[in-house]
């Protein structure tokens, strides 16, 4: 398998963001989202990629990739799912949105299925409390009152 | 006069004012075009501090009081605004609103603290999932570019201002001002010391002034209405109106737009529909998950900062979570503890190994393998972790577990006698 690299068009997209601020750097965490929307993880060798674009160090792009929880360094499912446990979320049935997800794909939360396809992960506030259980799959608009009888159907609908 | 009933943060249910021709419509930008042609950013300021308006992200300081902490235009460096849409206090989804319904009220908001306090740019930094809110409000960003409001020439009388719309990446720590800074420069959003404050040494060092996005959406209000107006919704001392997050175990969640002040029983009954399947109502936390809970029988108490405080809580972000008979208040506490175990930064040994103990000894309760040490220990946690670290994260982690022990202390201290949770029927964790 080749090393992904990053495409003229994301080099550029993130040259024109650095133009926004005083000093690039500033443009580094958008940088990891356009990198991660295109590659879907951001592995070392596109890390140092990144810190050349915007003349960081490339311990200085992977100490943001380690702190930020939406950046994976490791590969996830083409279909990232993130539910939210927090308290809103958890008084509405969370912890059976995850166990229902975790049945229907055979993996744990925080796991990816073998062929690539899906993942799980338990997050934080999405601050949607108000139309609880949130879910959000990839980078998308987020799935609101999502509930434990609904599974099938979201699954059907993220492909 | 009564200002009480209207709403001028949110549009009308259903709508959203996305476009500019529709802002325009309701009278937008007018508060801007009065404040770039007749008022000098002193007059903005006075008129801003005359208000009362406080900050609406948590912590409630006076927003004219902040801005006049700011250097008098000409200085050596640039001054920056840096509006705080991280919203990320679990409880809490009203920034939201204003982001995705109401972009064009934050922008006049930000053009007008612009020609207040000098600034040359606003960046306005959102959480990283609300990738629908980064849509929205780029796409007015553009719209008012394109109309001349930011640019070289704001309204055509202004000096150049633009704003510059950031992503986050899931941190719950980049809400804390100067974490938000620091991930603002391309970082780990580590909370740095002060002194020195923003207003001195901010985004790239410059001055900067930092206020939630609700606390600007505000301002055109004061301006087109004036300070005597804002002043006569509210209590004295927590002026005008604010948005209420409600969720949890009610009826009708949502948001609800009212003035500072109003009973909480009547924002749970009355515009919050009631307790779901006419359940008796347990505990309440007033404003977001960092501040102490309260029980049923404070339901009496008024939404505003002085009466929260009395009754020994804070107003917070004013997301309020209700929760019924049905609720494990340790399940409660286990859920908020994972979540600031989670968000620590790491910088501070207190926070960072205080986070991780309360979560543990929670836990163990809920387990029915707490002893009464644990309890004491959870109480008095506080003495360890109150007051000794860079930012509030590592007292509000202590605060909200105290709370919860101290308010439902039987309860508590049934999970140890019985060596079991007595309400097994209680949502999971």
């Amino acid at each position: 398998m080749t090393e992904p690299r990053l495409s003229t068009r994301v080099k550029e997209a993130i040259a024109a963001e650095a133009g926004k601020y005083p000093e690039p750097r500033s443009a580094l965490l958008i940088a990891l989202h356009l990198v991660q929307e295109e590659i879907g993880h951001v592995p070392l060798a596109i890390q140092r990629e990144v810190a050349g674009l915007l003349g960081l160090r490339p311990i200085e792009v992977r100490e943001v990739v380690t702190f930020y929880p939406m950046y994976h360094e490791q590969p996830v499912g083409r279909r990232h799912i993130r539910v939210c446990v927090n308290i809103a979320c958890a008084l509405a049935g969370a912890r059976e949105i995850v166990s229902g997800l975790e049945e229907r794909l055979r993996i744990r939360a925080g796991e990816r299925t073998a062929d690539g396809a899906y993942s799980i992960e338990e997050v934080q506030c999405l601050g949607s409390c108000g139309t609880a259980v949130c879910v959000q799959v990839n980078n998308e608009a987020y799935l609101e009152n999502v509930r434990a009888s609904g599974l099938d159907d979201l699954l059907r609908s993220v492909g | 006069m009564s200002a009480r009933g209207e709403r001028y943060l949110l549009p009308p249910d259903g709508a959203a004012w996305g476009a500019l021709e529709a802002y325009r419509e309701g009278g937008g930008y007018g508060a801007a075009e009065r404040a770039l042609r007749e008022l000098t950013p002193e007059q903005v300021i006075e008129e801003v501090k005359a208000s009362g308006l406080r900050g609406r992200g948590g912590a409630g300081f006076g927003t004219g009081q902040k801005w006049s902490f700011m250097p008098k235009p000409g200085g050596p460096k640039p001054s920056y605004i840096a509006c705080n849409a991280d919203e990320s206090e679990p409880g809490t989804f009203k920034d939201r609103q204003i982001l995705e319904r109401n972009p064009h009220l934050l922008l006049e908001g930000l053009v007008i603290a612009g020609h207040a306090l000098g600034a040359r740019a606003a960046y306005v930094y959102i959480r990283g999932e609300y990738i629908q809110a980064y849509r929205v409000l780029s796409r007015a960003i553009e719209e008012a570019r394109g109309a001349g409001v930011l640019g070289e020439r704001p309204l055509g009388v202004g000096r150049p201002f633009d704003v510059v719309p950031m992503r986050g990446a899931g941190a719950y720590i980049c809400g804390e001002e100067t974490g938000m800074i620091e991930s603002a420069e391309g970082k780990k959003g580590q909370p740095r010391k002060r002194p020195p404050f923003p207003a001195v040494y901010g985004l790239w060092g410059c001055p900067t002034t930092v206020n939630n996005v609700e606390t600007i959406s505000h301002v055109p209000a004061i301006i087109r209405r004036g300070a005597a107006w804002f002043k006569s919704i509210g209590t004295p001392t927590s002026t005008g109106n604010t948005l209420y997050g409600v969720s949890g175990h009610v009826n009708r969640p949502g948001v609800y737009e009212l003035p500072l002040g109003t009973l909480l029983r009547e924002i749970i009954y009355e515009h919050a529909g009631g307790v779901r399947d006419g359940r008796a109502l347990k505990a309440i936390i007033p404003g977001g998950v960092s501040m102490p809970v309260l029980s049923a029988e404070q339901i009496d108490v008024r939404m505003d900062h002085d009466s929260l405080k009395q009754a020994g809580t804070l107003l917070g972000t004013g997301g309020i979570v209700v929760m019924d008979e049905t609720a494990c208040m340790v399940r409660a506490a286990i859920v908020i503890a994972r979540f600031f175990r989670h968000e620590t930064c790491g910088q501070c040994t207190q926070c960072r190994e205080g986070t991780a103990w309360l979560h543990k000894l929670l836990r163990r309760v809920e387990a029915g393998e707490g002893t009464a040490d644990d309890l004491a220990t959870i109480d008095g946690v506080g003495g360890y972790m109150e007051g000794q670290t860079i930012c509030a994260l590592s007292d509000a982690a202590a605060w909200a577990a105290t709370g919860f022990l101290r308010r439902f202390r039987a309860e508590f201290e049934a999970h140890v006698e019985e060596r079991r949770c007595p309400l097994p029927e209680s949502f999971r964790p």
